[in-house]
């Protein structure tokens, strides 16, 4: 997660990268992940904390993380 | 304890790219005068929002386009398209520097007047002429382009009764390329409608064509658009001289070319993709120098707006409220929106801010006030976090937004000019309430009396 730690990112969900120039957006729950991920967590520690936080389904929530670091995969944050 | 509702987590990337005006020396963006007055003094006399003019900037725009123009064709005559911008001050400084008047309707015709441009220095446009105006017109002397055959008749019909033979205009539309092809006004040149219109004035006895008139589009960004009309204008001016004897002594070529402004979705800098004066002025002339007969001058009249005063005109518009979106986009909420700007609609402006503000430049949408959807002023720009009180100058502005403006939901602010001693003077009041309930009247039974 080297890579993430370089990143500015704001409290508000606005993230620059001085690597390349590019910039992104993110909302609350984007912004959780990878702050969790920055501090090293393992996805499904960070299932179990999503779900905590949110109250909400497992099953959904692990979607939709896989989902998530596919993006930034995509975008060769991670 | 309620848990926060949980959101699918998105991340997005921002496509900035090379639009990306504020992304590295946005400082240059910073604009704290107009002409040498300051944008805290302009607040301070006018309010914000307020649109300004530099009487210097007209001039200047005005006098570059006549030379280029002048220096190669020995009869050439500038109209102002009331449409453009009629503001009282703007056409004054405009007639001043020796343009006519070009108008498209009963109501800029009267303006025209009322100014003092006398009936013989008004070109008299568009597809709805009444009766009354039209009378007005051939009693004053106004030159006249017909826009259709009813017209025709009627001016047949008013020259008769003002017992005289009137000079006239047609105008017709033509393919030069260009689309959308204007071809509603006018008659239509390849389909012999124009020649129809000929045969009926030389037909119908009463009227002396001398002149045609012609209009291809607006934000023409080639040049061989107006070669092309010119040639065929020249053609058909021979052709009607040659079968019906009747002397082409004006070719009015309309308006269109383009101001430095960005059009939407165009992406390179409008210094490097707009034309200059001098391409358009080469085209037509050199064109019409090629298709003339030997000492042919007809007098060439071009109905320039936008590229004369869209530059000369800014609007300062303050910053009222800063938001999150729900996608991390950072909005602002100014007080000026789509309600002054209408060619919002199709130009992505060029934005500066009165002061350097520190921190990261990010992605913004800014938002007028109105509580509409559509009311989107810039929908994406690199801004560093702007306070509240900032005042963003925005332009250039100065084409069709002072004619187009709606009052609606707010009142319309105040112009103001800048002259060219750098005198700041008002040339339109901030609207009232009065302005707005003089019109209306509200039933006796409707009165209302809701206090006690
Ligand atoms: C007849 C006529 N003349 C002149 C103009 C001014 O055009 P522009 O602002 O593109 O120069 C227009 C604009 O629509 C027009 O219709």
């Amino acid at each position: 997660m080297e890579r993430l730690k370089q990143l500015a990112i704001s409290e508000e969900g606005f993230i620059f990268d001085p690597v390349t120039g590019n910039s992104f957006t993110t909302n609350g729950t984007g912004l959780f992940i990878l702050e969790a991920l920055k501090e090293g967590r393992e996805e499904k520690e960070i299932v179990d904390l999503l779900t905590e936080k949110y109250g909400t389904d497992k099953e959904n929530v692990s979607r939709d993380l896989m989902d998530f670091m596919e993006q930034l995969r995509s975008y060769r944050l991670i | 304890m309620v848990k926060k509702k949980y959101e699918k987590p998105v991340i997005k990337k921002l496509q900035m790219g090379f639009m990306n005006k504020f992304g590295r020396g946005y400082l240059s963006h910073i604009r704290q005068a107009i002409d040498g007055v300051s944008i805290d003094k302009l607040v301070e006399m006018y309010g914000s929002p307020q649109f300004v003019f530099s009487e210097k900037r007209l001039r200047q725009n005005y006098r570059r386009l006549y030379n280029s123009f002048s220096n190669r064709y020995p009869n050439v005559q500038f109209g102002w398209s009331y449409k453009t911008n009629y503001l009282n001050a703007i056409c004054a400084i405009l007639h001043k520097e020796g343009e006519v008047a070009e108008v498209v309707s009963e109501f800029e015709y009267e303006k025209a007047r009322n100014l003092g441009v006398p009936g013989h220095k008004i070109i008299f446009n568009g597809p709805f002429k009444t009766i009354s105006s039209l009378k007005r017109a051939l009693e004053e002397g106004a030159i006249i382009n017909i826009d259709h055959f009813e017209e025709i008749q009627d001016i047949e019909r008013l020259a008769q009764s003002l017992n005289k033979k009137v000079k006239v205009g047609i105008r017709i539309n033509m393919d030069t390329g260009i689309v959308p092809q204007w071809s509603r006004f006018g008659f239509n040149l390849e389909s012999g409608q124009a020649l129809d219109a000929v045969k009926r004035i030389a037909y119908g006895k009463r009227l002396v064509l001398n002149g045609l008139h012609c209009h291809i589009g607006t934000f023409i960004l080639e040049p061989k658009a107006y070669s092309l009309e010119i040639e065929k204008m020249v053609n058909f001016a021979y052709q009607i001289e040659d079968d019906f004897g009747f002397k082409i002594e004006y070719l009015d070529i309309g308006g269109g070319f383009p101001s430095k402004n960005r059009l939407k979705g165009i992406y390179l800098p409008p210094e490097v993709i707009i034309p200059s004066g001098e391409d358009f002025a080469e085209a037509i002339c050199d064109t019409l120098l090629r298709c003339l007969r030997p000492n042919d001058f007809p007098k060439l009249i071009l109905e320039t707006g936008r590229a004369i005063v869209d530059e000369a005109g800014y609007l300062i518009t303050t910053v009222h409220a800063i938001k999150r979106m729900p996608d991390g986009l950072r909005a602002y909420v100014v007080d000026a929106g789509v309600n002054l700007l209408f060619t919002s609609f199709w130009y992505k402006f060029n934005i500066e801010i009165d002061r350097e503000v520190q921190g990261i430049p990010e992605p913004s949408i800014i938002y007028g006030p109105l509580c509409m959807n559509i009311d989107v002023v810039e929908e994406s720009i690199n801004l560093p976090p702007l306070p509240r009180g900032t005042r963003l100058i925005i332009s250039p502005v100065g084409a069709y937004n002072v004619t187009q403006w709606m009052q609606f939901i707010n009142y319309r602010p105040a112009v103001s000019l800048i002259t060219i001693e750098g005198k700041i003077e008002l040339i339109r009041e901030p609207e009232t309430l009065d302005d707005i309930l003089g019109k209306e009247k509200l039933p006796q039974k409707l009165q209302l009396n809701l206090e006690d």
